[in-house]
């Protein structure tokens, strides 16, 4: 075990899946001998050469297509898209091409290795364009998986899965935690499942849904809530497609409350998702409405970032009005 | 000095602009209307065998084009495109490369994948969407694809190709492979990003890629003139600091040479070649087009002179190596047998209800099997709404 952040974690991910399989790329922008912006991809190419990990010209859209190109050819491209506000240039290539190269084609051809590595999320006074969370656009396209990791050691094991998978993956790193998550890795090789969401803390008033970032943000609620006595099941739903409903259907099955929690806008977020598909499963169970604390429905703000901000407040008043209901 | 600007610089003290036209080039001709060669011109090393393939494709694309626009006009299949006017361009580009080189077409360049083998049965269990097409009746017709022969399935989507044909040829250049990767395109598409895109990542990270531009006249019904303002689609390839050639389409001894030359080149040097290829739409857009309101009868019938097939059967003959009568027999034939395999492939059964989920992803997620039998319920119950699956699954 080592102690690392998000990001040497991810490097630490990216050494071991170039060292095992000579087919693992990287590349972006800014992604060769600089590292990238983040320094994600840091000393990758000064140790697997050019070849192999490498900056691209400034086209998100080149980048996808290149990173579609490799993988049909039976290649894994790691593409960096330098933040996920500049994923859109890339939407086609990512809905149009990714997710159906292996269905258009009958199976003929696909572009399982493909992983899209992106940072997304606000926390760095980065306004409108360096603090989006798009995970909910592509998590309505058939054919892609999604992934959010948590802290480094999730994310370590959760890139390497993403890696291997035989469907091309969109990995959102939360970029507020890079430096500022730190935690025990350990330096082995090892992945960890996608689909599969994980329960935090066990509880019985209530379930605390979130992903990513929003992580600690739940847990600091919880920890205001539990103060007063209320019992939360804490969830981090890990990865957005394909999602664990069994996992968040039997927390609330056992809870009857559930609150959602996600830093993009409310209208159309993935919550709604969860939201729909968990009333219908358990509906004869639920105590009270399903609560969503997630963005306002307004571009990304600068001045007031705080105000828009599902936090840790807004959070802990969802949890008591679903229990008070 | 350093150069961070990547720009040769040669200074003057007057100002002057270079013109947007200052780069013109010429184009490649070898075959001449009646079949003869240009004086001076070099006849491609082209044995008979060879010869005869490009041929035989040529004429089979020619008569299957027929075919099936008229089986769409009966409302047989829901929608069809044609090669016409552009069989040179696809087959005789195709035939200058090795059989394991990557095609990545746009939709109209079924010369080609005839070329690399593509069956009878095959276009027609696509152009049908039966049980026994590869793409497992998914995509609108003409959308072919084929592992086995190197053809990557078409997507509608114009350009998207481009720069997946970059990255294609760059894991090729990384793997060791001596095989490169042509992608085709029209002078419409390459107004989309993904041109620009992926000729710059091509000649950035030097991938053996042939950008085999169509230059066919039409974008639908947008000529080239409202299209872009330069000098055709090859100067571009310059801009990019690729090399490039023009070549006449109709000619499919131009197209063979440059093509072979292309290659040679690609995989020597690591390098994208830009092929720009001048001919003429002479059919429709598609099925759902009519060209009659955007151009006029005679400008078609000015072209439809320039016709690639009836110039290649003139330099075939005068090589002794087809036989006009021989030739004409074996078209009738091949109009039976497309009809017979039409008939077929009709009656062939649409594929199964599982291949809506199938394929998705590598192993259906657990939404998907949820959704099929929730879907499978429905349709026992309401059979008759649902002819083509009803009563084939327990």
């Amino acid at each position: 075990m080592a102690k690392m952040n998000m990001l040497q974690a991810i490097n630490n991910a990216l050494d071991l899946a170039m060292a095992k399989d000579d087919g693992v790329v990287c590349f972006g922008e800014d992604v060769g001998h600089f590292g990238g912006v983040f320094r994600a991809t840091s000393k990758l190419q000064e140790k697997y050469g050019k070849a192999r990990c490498f900056n691209t010209p400034l086209t998100e859209q080149g980048i996808a297509g290149f990173a579609n190109g490799m993988a049909a050819q039976g290649m894994k491209p790691v593409a960096e898209i330098q933040f996920a506000d500049y994923i859109f240039p890339a939407f086609d290539q990512i809905v149009n091409e990714t997710a159906k190269f292996r269905y258009r084609s009958g199976n003929e051809f696909n572009v399982g290795g493909l992983v899209f590595r992106t940072p997304y999320g606000g926390g760095i006074a980065g306004g409108h364009y360096h603090s989006q969370s798009p995970e909910a656009y592509f998590a309505h396209t058939p054919g892609l998986k999604i992934v959010v990791p948590r802290d480094p050691a999730q994310a370590k094991g959760l890139l390497l899965a993403a890696i291997n998978c035989p469907d091309p993956v969109i990995f959102f790193e939360p970029k507020k935690l890079y430096r500022a998550s730190v935690g025990e890795v350990s330096e082995e090789y090892y992945e960890i499942p996608l689909g599969k969401a994980e329960v935090l803390q066990q509880g019985k008033d209530v379930t605390v849904l979130a992903w990513g970032a929003q992580m600690e943000i739940i847990q600091k609620a919880v920890d205001m809530a539990q103060a007063e006595g209320i019992s939360c099941e804490v969830i981090d739903l890990r990865s957005i497609q394909p999602w664990d409903v069994d996992t968040v259907a039997e927390s609330v099955m056992k809870t009857g409350r559930l609150v959602i929690n996600h830093e993009a806008p409310l209208t159309g977020g993935f919550a709604a998702e969860i939201a729909s598909t968990i009333q219908k499963k358990c509906f004869l169970h639920l105590e009270s409405p399903i609560e969503r604390v997630c963005g306002l429905d307004i571009p990304y703000p600068l001045a007031l970032e705080k105000e828009y901000v599902p936090d840790h407040l807004k959070t802990y008043e969802a949890i008591k009005r679903s229990v008070n209901f | 000095m350093t150069n961070p600007n990547n720009a040769t610089i040669s200074t003057v003290h007057t100002a002057e602009f270079t013109s947007g036209h200052a780069l013109q080039i010429p184009t490649l001709r070898i075959l001449q209307d009646d079949g003869s060669i240009y004086p001076g011109a070099e006849v491609p090393q082209l044995d008979q065998a060879t010869a005869l393939k490009m041929y035989d494709s040529m004429q089979f694309i020619r008569i299957l084009d027929e075919r099936m626009l008229a089986a769409q006009r009966q409302g047989r299949i829901s929608f069809y495109m044609q090669c016409l006017g552009e069989e040179a361009a696809t087959v005789g580009s195709a035939a200058a490369l090795d059989d394991k080189d990557m095609i990545m077409a746009q939709y109209r360049e079924q010369g080609a994948l005839r070329y690399r083998g593509f069956s009878l049965e095959q276009f027609m269990n696509q152009l049908f969407s039966n049980e026994k097409d590869l793409g497992k009746g998914r995509q609108m017709p003409v959308h072919y694809g084929s592992k086995d022969i190197y053809y990557m399935t078409i997507s509608s989507p114009l350009g998207t190709q481009i720069p997946q044909a970059s990255g294609y040829a760059y894991a090729q250049k990384l793997r060791g492979l001596k095989n490169t990767t042509i992608c085709y395109f029209g002078e419409g598409a390459a107004s989309e990003g993904d041109f620009h895109a992926g000729l710059n990542m091509a000649a950035v990270h030097k991938a053996p890629v042939i950008f085999f531009c169509r230059n066919n006249g039409y974008a639908i019904s947008t000529p080239a003139n409202e299209q872009f303002k330069g000098d055709g689609i090859a100067c571009r390839g310059v801009g990019y600091g690729m090399k490039a050639i023009r070549v006449d389409g109709a000619d499919i001894l131009a197209v063979y040479k440059a093509t072979q030359m292309a290659r040679d080149y690609a995989l020597e040097h690591e390098e994208p070649i830009l092929i720009e290829s001048i001919a003429y739409r002479l059919g429709a857009h598609s099925s759902s087009d009519d060209p009659s309101g955007y151009r006029s009868k005679e400008e078609e019938e000015l072209w439809r002179k320039n016709d690639p097939i009836s110039r290649f059967r003139l330099w075939l003959v005068k090589q002794g190596w087809l036989n006009e009568d021989e030739d004409k027999t074996k078209s009738d034939a091949l109009r039976q047998e497309i009809l017979d395999a039409l008939k077929v492939a009709e009656k062939v059964a649409k594929p199964g209800i599982e291949h809506l989920m199938s394929d998705v992803y590598e192993t259906p997620i657990p939404l998907l099997n949820e959704q099929l039998e929730e879907l499978k319920a429905h349709i026992r119950k309401y059979p008759d709404a649902y002819p083509v699956t009803a009563g084939r699954f327990e």
